[in-house]
């Protein structure tokens, strides 16, 4: 069994994780062309090396991120996304009342 | 003793059949290079020569011919998808596989056995439904069957796998099978015999795009001009699409299969469950071939790893519990070129002169024939996109027009 080293929980079996693809800048939703969020939900780099991408340790939905090289998947790091995030992204549209 | 052992046994001199000429230096320049020799790109280079007289035509293969997911796959053949446009498409495929064996004088061993596929709750009953009504529509031979028809039919499957008793059947009498490699030999031979080149150990480095269009291509035993080029690479797409400047819809992903020791014939059809991540066929030799789902993360490796041959095999024996004792000959991997919609990418590409065949994901075996038709009537128009490809273009992406197979594919193959 590969194992991963999840930042909150420690090595855990890989079956335990789920992949959550790689990081991507999100476009602004609200403000971006229907090609730039086409291109953002479904192009890939799918690059064969090191890439930086989301995974999740199921048990405890506790979600990170992890270095990792796509030929000969060896994880070279995880870590916790604040590395990275330093403020909350917000999903929610704001609506338009008439 | 026999006047031939003793003619051909004693003389260095006997009768060989060349099916490939021998490889020779690259020219300097091809109206049209295909990168990647498997079953596709041989299939649009054979497809060129033969319709379109297009013969100064250039295979280059990193490997060997048919060394990638064209032998790797379990040489799956059927038509019993779920959109229209999928359908019409792999219907015409089946139809020219029928007829390879004759049109090559070299046997494909193309065997119809029908396929079934098992529903294991409601939801994939209603969509097996919908299924069969698109597939009579376009003149496949598809029919919903109940368990007693399913017990006729694979007598030696087991209907209460556990926690998913069997629900109901899609029979597709159209399912078939065949020996892939020699699909990709097939092609080799008669592209070659019509003047194509087929350069083997002959990888692509770079693409060289001046003002929008490719015009030369860079390998490890030179640099040839070319008039377009096509990609027909599989799992790899995504690297040669980024040497020419754009990125695809494709995540590339591993997918596992295995087989066991010859046993003595049980198993007519092809049979699959998606429930179960599990489809099972028995080849001509007798051995058992079970695939199932594509790895759960993207890796351009083609290991095999124990947790996914350990999950298949215990599905497997749900399906046929007196496999257990069976023994496991080989295993093997291919990286699977999957696109978010389940279905391929056929067509224009950014770059002009450039055409795409790709997406083909764990569903490309199938489509050989009519991918490699079709792909030859568009390289011979100068990159006139044809009808029954039309909606698997690159842009359906970003027109949100995508053409959903993946009930009708994921693991079901």
């Amino acid at each position: 069994m590969k194992i991963m080293n999840c930042p909150l929980n420690g090595p855990r079996n890989i079956s335990e994780f789920i992949h959550g693809g790689e990081l991507k800048p999100m476009p602004n939703p609200t403000t971006c062309s229907d090609r730039e969020w086409a291109d953002y939900v479904f192009y890939s780099d799918n690059t064969a090396g090191v890439i930086t991408e989301w995974w999740m340790h199921v048990a405890s939905s506790y979600w990170f991120l992890a270095e990792r090289h796509t030929v000969t998947d060896e994880i070279l790091r995880t870590f916790d996304p604040q590395e990275i995030f330093q403020e909350r992204i917000e999903f929610a549209v704001e609506e338009k009342r008439s | 003793m026999p006047f031939g052992l003793l003619k051909y046994g004693l003389s260095s001199d006997y009768p060989v059949d060349v099916d490939l000429p021998p490889p020779k230096e690259l020219k300097p320049s091809y109206d049209v290079v295909i990168i990647g020799g498997g079953g596709h790109g041989l299939a649009i280079a054979y497809y060129l020569a033969k319709y379109h007289n297009i013969t100064n035509v250039a295979v280059l293969e990193k490997a060997y011919l048919g060394g990638g997911n064209t032998a790797r796959n379990t040489a799956v053949i059927r038509s019993n998808y779920l959109t229209s446009e999928g359908v019409k498409f792999y219907s015409e495929s089946v139809k020219l596989f029928q007829n390879l064996s004759n049109e090559f004088d070299f046997n494909v061993m193309y065997s119809e056995r029908g396929q079934l596929t098992l529903a294991h709750t409601d939801a994939t009953v209603r969509s097996f439904r919908q299924r069969a009504e698109v597939n009579k529509h376009f003149g496949g031979r598809t029919d919903m069957i109940d368990r007693q028809q399913i017990r006729e039919l694979v007598p030696s499957l087991n209907l209460d796998p556990g926690h998913l008793p069997v629900l109901a059947g899609l029979w597709h009498r159209d399912g078939a099978t065949a020996r892939h490699d020699a699909v990709a030999w097939g092609y080799a031979k008669e592209a070659a015999k019509r003047g194509v080149e087929i350069h083997q150990l002959t990888e692509v480095r770079n693409l060289v795009i001046e003002g929008g269009r490719i015009t030369a291509v860079e390998t490890n035993r030179g640099t040839i001009q070319c008039g377009c080029a096509v990609q027909a690479v599989a799992g790899h797409s995504s690297v040669l699409a980024k040497q020419a400047g754009f990125r695809l819809p494709i995540i590339s992903y591993p997918l596992q299969a295995m087989v066991t020791q010859p046993v003595k014939p049980f198993l007519d059809p092809l049979v699959s469950s998606s429930a179960l991540h599990c489809y099972v066929q028995q080849t001509s030799r007798g051995e058992v071939v079970f695939g199932g789902g594509s790895d759960p993360y993207p890796l351009y490796n083609t290991r095999s790893t124990l947790e996914m041959k350990e999950s298949l095999i215990a599905s497997g024996i749900e399906m046929f519990p007196f496999l257990a004792k069976a023994k496991l000959m080989r295993q093997w991997g291919g990286v699977t070129d999957m696109t978010p919609d389940y279905s391929p990418i056929m067509g224009e590409s950014p770059i002009e002169n450039y055409y795409l065949d790709a997406g083909w994901g764990t569903w490309g075996f199938k489509a050989t024939p009519i991918c490699g038709k079709t792909m030859a009537e568009m390289v011979a128009s100068g990159g006139k996109v044809p009808e029954l490809i039309q909606p698997f273009r690159l842009e359906r992406f970003a027109n949100f027009q995508q053409v959903n197979e993946m009930g009708a594919t994921a693991a079901s193959h």
